[in-house]
């Protein structure tokens, strides 16, 4: 344990170094959160904010046996965090080797692989539909490539595979920085090594790579699963949860149940369930990966 | 020494596919760019194709729809004030926690880390009505205040990793020398953070400019207040396609913040690294 001055001892310190920071965090944070206990189990509206008359399990029974539409969206979220980060991280890891290699275009492809990034999630859907209904037309017409002339936004599958598409396109970048600082830091005598003893470039890969850099892949997975989960910007300014409800998300469905349909009491049930799903599913993936991990 | 790796032929074809994924992943910016500057009826026609003359005044009549310099004023300053704040705070609380560990301050420190896993959709109805009764909604303040509040658990987990590292020694000789706790904090240990501060300031930075749900929430009607990203949602209405003025109205959006990363690329990219690998 460290030392501590006795200078730092007393009030005055402790409230002022650790006051602002917890004030914020709390009233921000922590009191919302605890007030979501409570509000779940009552009828709030969100209109007369002040009124929110306690209906017991009614919230939670209704969540369990008459909301088909949470469940679809549950469902979507699934599929679509499976499918999402699988494909993020196959496309972060293979343009983070493509890029270690010495080629001359390498500053300049980092930047642009990474710049989908700086952009919110908004704007990018944005940018998006217009790629979807616009552009791919025209790229179809030129083409006559059936890619490009299906109506992206306008049925389930390929709706699906829409935002599959914009969230690698946006994500894969940012996992090909962090793969890129854990490939740097793989010993190249061992590769040698390896190599002397005859391994071969995939056996190199798997027996010798791969275990290094799990800890970057533990991240990355962490960090992609929890995003993809989470999904929302991207959902609400590409499709809009649509065709019909067919691509709404999680997130976006509690939306929808508080701003559209004024029943804050269930969404907030609903959020309460979305945060323990988040944690389950975040907390295993972590352990699964962990055990993978080699002291290095 | 490893020698210089030879320009193979090999090489050469990995640099081609590089390329051309390259040249794939920012067609979407060229369709937007090219587009902004066409009419309507050619982006229609054909929007491939780069522009036969060049169509300003899509981007003259966003500016004034949107009321570009007022949109970009409240973006830049509920950035630039929020990023201060949970700089200033996150730093003095991290710092304390690392020197004076005591129960109280350990069992803080396990709340905020463990509060990065709430999903901002299960706080944000409850926000909405504590915001009210605090009379912050729909006020400068109150949506800094609200940034503050959501930044501070990376921000205080990132200063907290590093202040680990950082030798106690020149504090110590310090607090000999009859320097104060905040004498030491402003003059020694704040300058000496300023690594890990670049990475706070430029995670932080990017999240607040592009966030999107959290003003819509609290900012609500006071149009005064309105930042970029929810600027351009108008043009995105549901069955309107007026893609002419969308795709200016975008570009005039996603400028700044290009621009922001172009220009510090080697910090962000260093900046989201470390942020990440130790979160």
């Amino acid at each position: 344990m460290k030392k501590s001055y006795h200078f730092q001892k007393g009030w005055g310190p402790q409230l002022v170094f650790m006051g602002p920071s917890l004030i914020f965090f709390l009233i921000i944070v922590i009191v919302p959160f605890l007030l979501g206990f409570y509000y779940s189990f009552t009828d709030w509206d969100g209109l007369d904010l002040d009124k929110a008359v306690w209906t017991g399990w009614s919230n939670w029974h209704r969540i369990f046996n008459d909301d088909d539409k949470f469940w679809e969206s549950f469902l979507f979220t699934i599929r679509f965090t499976v499918v999402g980060v699988v494909l993020a991280n196959v496309l972060g890891l293979t343009l983070a080797l493509l890029l270690m290699k010495a080629l001359k275009s390498k500053k300049i492809l980092r930047t642009i692989f990474f710049l989908p990034n700086v952009i919110g999630g908004i704007l990018l859907g944005y940018i998006w539909q217009f790629i979807f209904i616009k552009g791919f037309s025209t790229i179809g017409e030129l083409t006559n490539l059936p890619f490009f002339q299906w109506t992206w936004l306008g049925s389930p599958t390929t709706a699906f595979w829409g935002i599959v598409i914009v969230f690698v396109w946006q994500t894969s970048g940012y996992m090909m920085v962090i793969y890129i600082a854990a490939l740097a830091g793989v010993s190249k005598d061992l590769i040698e090594a390896a190599q002397i003893d005859g391994a071969r470039a995939f056996q190199l890969f798997r027996t010798i790579t791969v275990p290094l850099i799990m800890p970057a892949i533990t991240i990355c997975m962490f960090l992609t699963t929890s995003n993809a989960f989470k999904i929302f910007d991207l959902n609400l300014s590409l499709t809009r949860g649509g065709p019909g409800t067919s691509t709404q998300s999680l997130a976006f469905n509690i939306y929808a149940e508080a701003l559209f349909n004024n029943r804050y009491g269930l969404g907030t049930a609903k959020a309460l369930l979305f945060f323990a799903a988040v944690s389950l599913i975040t907390i295993t993936q972590v352990w699964l990966t962990k055990r993978k991990e080699v002291a290095a | 020494m490893r020698q210089q790796e030879k320009y193979t032929g090999r090489l050469l074809v990995l640099e081609i596919i590089a390329i051309l994924l390259g040249l794939i992943f920012i067609s979407p910016f060229y369709l937007v760019l090219t587009n902004s500057v066409k009419t309507l009826r050619d982006i229609l026609v054909d929007a491939a194709s780069l522009p036969s003359t060049i169509h300003w005044s899509n981007y003259s009549q966003v500016w004034n729809i949107i009321d570009f310099p007022a949109a970009f004023w409240n973006s830049f300053l509920i950035t630039v004030l929020s990023v201060v704040f949970i700089v200033f705070f996150s730093s003095m609380s991290a710092y304390r926690i690392s020197r004076r560990p005591s129960k109280f301050n350990v069992f803080m420190f396990l709340v905020l880390i463990s509060a990065m896993i709430i999903p901002f959709q299960s706080i944000m109805l409850q926000l909405v009505r504590v915001t009210s009764l605090l009379e912050l909604r729909g006020q400068l303040y109150g949506i800094v205040a609200c940034y503050i509040g959501f930044g501070m658990p990376l921000s205080v987990f990132l200063f907290h990793g590093f202040i680990r590292t950082v030798p106690i020694e020149l504090e110590e000789a310090a607090t000999v020398d009859g320097c104060n706790p905040y004498g030491i904090y402003f003059r020694i240990v704040l300058p000496l953070l300023k690594p890990i501060m670049v990475t706070v300031i430029i995670l932080n930075t990017l999240w607040i400019w592009n966030d999107y749900l959290l003003p819509v929430l609290i900012i609500g009607g006071n149009k005064d207040l309105t930042t970029l990203p929810i600027a351009v949602t108008k043009f995105f209405g549901q069955y309107t396609k007026k893609w002419d003025m969308a795709l200016a109205g975008l570009m005039m959006a996603i400028t700044p913040v290009v621009l922001f990363f172009l220009t510090l690329q080697k910090y962000i990219v260093e900046g989201v690294t470390s942020g990440s690998l130790k979160g």
